[in-house]
């Protein structure tokens, strides 16, 4: 069984329609990424995968079970980070993250989990106190008092400094080693293409991609190459039928295709077309594409 | 632990940290009380005040807990999103209201025996009191506030909901019964302050520890016309995010 199943699901808020007929899955032992820029309908699926809402029109199962409605006895097995807040100011680190594990009732242990997080030196602390990334690792640590068999995280890494990031993805990928689903809302695509293993990418409300990194990333190349300036990119586009652009000092070609040989073609024509313009060619390469040009590509161009 | 001791043990921690809510719910009844005992300048009909201000000082006690604390601090659980991330944990919605109304329980017992103590010290002397008319009359009242509180609550955003809150708490202080005989406000003022919750409470209980509570009909129904009407407004409004 699927850890997530979500089918055919709409979302509306009186006239606007915030998620639109979209249907996918969600794998234990995965990080599955829910990207999209702001306003795309991550969070509205996320909390109706959470239980906060019902859905419009379609189906949403978590761990088979129907989250709007058998809420209570689904949420000892799931774990929430809300995209913010949840925790009164004047509460304290230690023993808000003690009332969420009594709450939750799993076995796990208050003094661990605080040292989980690397939130023992602020044990005393109020929440009000902690910096922005200490608030999320807070947040993080009441997710993990479920012993959680899915965890939905919202934008866990937003706000947070390096140190707090390689911390937090620590523990994600930890989470995932484990057997749990994990489902990472984020409009960072960088932050998706370290932890996720498979990609959800939503845009106005609909899912424009769905398929694992691995794949995604695989069917679509680019060629990056230095050359000359006064390189003219509309000839060299017309030359080889695909469109170039010049990106902090290096034309780009983007190809979506896995076609490997087409690649080489590719190499091949451009190649040609420099030599025969005297123009030079310098740091040539051929891989695959970023997630973040994937995400251009697939959306007309808009993040 | 279980589930509903921990709720419970987190909502008494907000109350004892939140220095504006013991203010309200022990500083300001236990100020009046001893203050206007002491210094008769009431136009209270008792030859000593303390023997009016007693009941309507439980019945201000009353409302500053189930009202205006509980109020405020659920006010500020749905902004600061905690009530929110509380509904996906097991507790349910259920055990999260039996853990702030036992809060309350707690808190008001604490009242009671304050100022209950106090007055005696200031030389109170209940005449055939009915305390367990009494009793049922904090619990109704409770009921009426706590919705009052809650209906606010769960409409206001969290700074207006404060300043709500204790506006209201103070024009019920003035025109409640509580520290002013109704019979000495302005004849249209006087007959809308008996249809208010405070009012009826201060009434139920003078009569309950005073003339073990022969004579308060009207204010029976009032009172148990808010206890079930305030909360059932608040239910059907209350915005948990």
């Amino acid at each position: 069984m699927s850890a997530v199943v979500v089918e055919n699901l709409t979302i509306r808020y009186g006239d606007f329609v915030a998620v639109d007929d979209i249907s996918f899955q969600a794998e234990f032992g995965e990080v599955t990424a829910i990207l999209g820029p702001n306003g795309a309908g991550k969070t509205s699926t996320i909390e109706t995968c959470e239980g906060y809402r019902a859905p419009t029109i379609g189906a949403v199962q978590v761990l088979e079970k129907n989250p709007f409605t058998e809420r209570t006895s689904l949420h000892s097995e799931v774990g929430v980070m809300l995209q913010e807040g949840g925790v009164y100011p004047s509460a304290r680190v230690h023993e808000t993250i003690a009332q969420y594990c009594a709450l939750y009732n799993r076995g796990v242990d208050p003094a661990t989990l605080l040292a989980a997080v690397d939130l023992e030196s602020k044990a005393s602390s109020t929440w009000r106190r902690l910096s922005g990334g200490e608030k999320q690792r807070m947040l993080l640590a009441l997710a993990l008092a479920a012993r959680p068999r899915v965890a939905f995280l919202d934008e866990p890494t937003s706000g947070v400094d390096i140190n707090g990031r390689d911390a937090i993805r620590h523990i994600i990928n930890d989470l995932a080693a484990n057997g749990t689903a994990v489902i990472l809302a984020t409009h960072e695509l960088d932050e998706a293409e370290r932890l996720a293993q498979r990609v959800v990418l939503f845009y106005h409300g609909k899912i424009v991609a769905n398929a694992p990194l691995s794949t995604l990333r695989s069917a679509r190349h680019e060629l990056r190459f230095s050359s000359s300036p006064t390189l003219n990119v509309q000839e060299l586009s017309a030359h080889i039928g695909l469109v170039v652009t010049l990106e902090q000092d290096q034309y780009v070609v983007r190809i979506d295709s896995a076609d490997t040989s087409f690649s080489s073609e590719l190499v091949q024509r451009v190649t040609t077309w420099l030599n025969v313009n005297n123009l030079p060619l310098n740091n040539l390469s051929v891989g695959a594409q970023r997630l973040e040009d994937i995400f251009r590509n697939l959306t007309g161009g808009t993040q | 632990m279980s589930t509903l001791t921990t709720q419970l043990r987190a909502e008494l921690n907000v109350v004892r940290r939140n220095g504006e809510q013991l203010l309200v719910t022990l500083g300001i009844p236990l100020l009046l009380l001893g203050f206007f005992s002491v210094v008769d300048v009431l136009p209270t009909n008792e030859k000593d005040p303390v023997n009016f201000l007693v009941p309507g000082i439980l019945a201000l006690a009353v409302m500053s807990t189930s009202m205006v604390s509980l109020g405020i601090a659920t006010g500020f659980e749905r902004t600061y999103l905690v009530l929110k991330r509380l509904a996906a944990t097991p507790l349910g919605t259920s055990r999260l209201i039996a853990a702030k109304t036992l809060s309350i329980a707690v808190v008001e017992a604490v009242q009671m025996i304050l100022l209950i103590s106090l007055g005696f010290i200031l030389g109170w002397s209940p005449q055939h009191a009915n305390w367990l008319l009494a009793l049922c009359a904090v619990v109704l009242g409770t009921f009426a506030f706590a919705g009052i509180g809650l209906f606010l609550a769960g409409n206001l955003r969290g700074e207006v909901n404060l300043a709500a809150s204790n506006g209201l708490y103070l024009v019920l202080l003035l025109i409640g019964g509580i520290v002013f005989p109704l019979s000495k406000l302005p004849g249209a003022l006087s007959a809308i302050s008996r249809c208010l919750p405070t009012a009826a409470l201060s009434d139920v209980l003078r009569d309950a520890l005073m003339s073990a509570g022969q004579h308060t009909t009207s204010s029976w129904v009032v009172l148990l016309v808010w206890a079930i009407a305030a909360p059932a407004v608040a239910a059907k409004t209350f915005k948990w995010n």
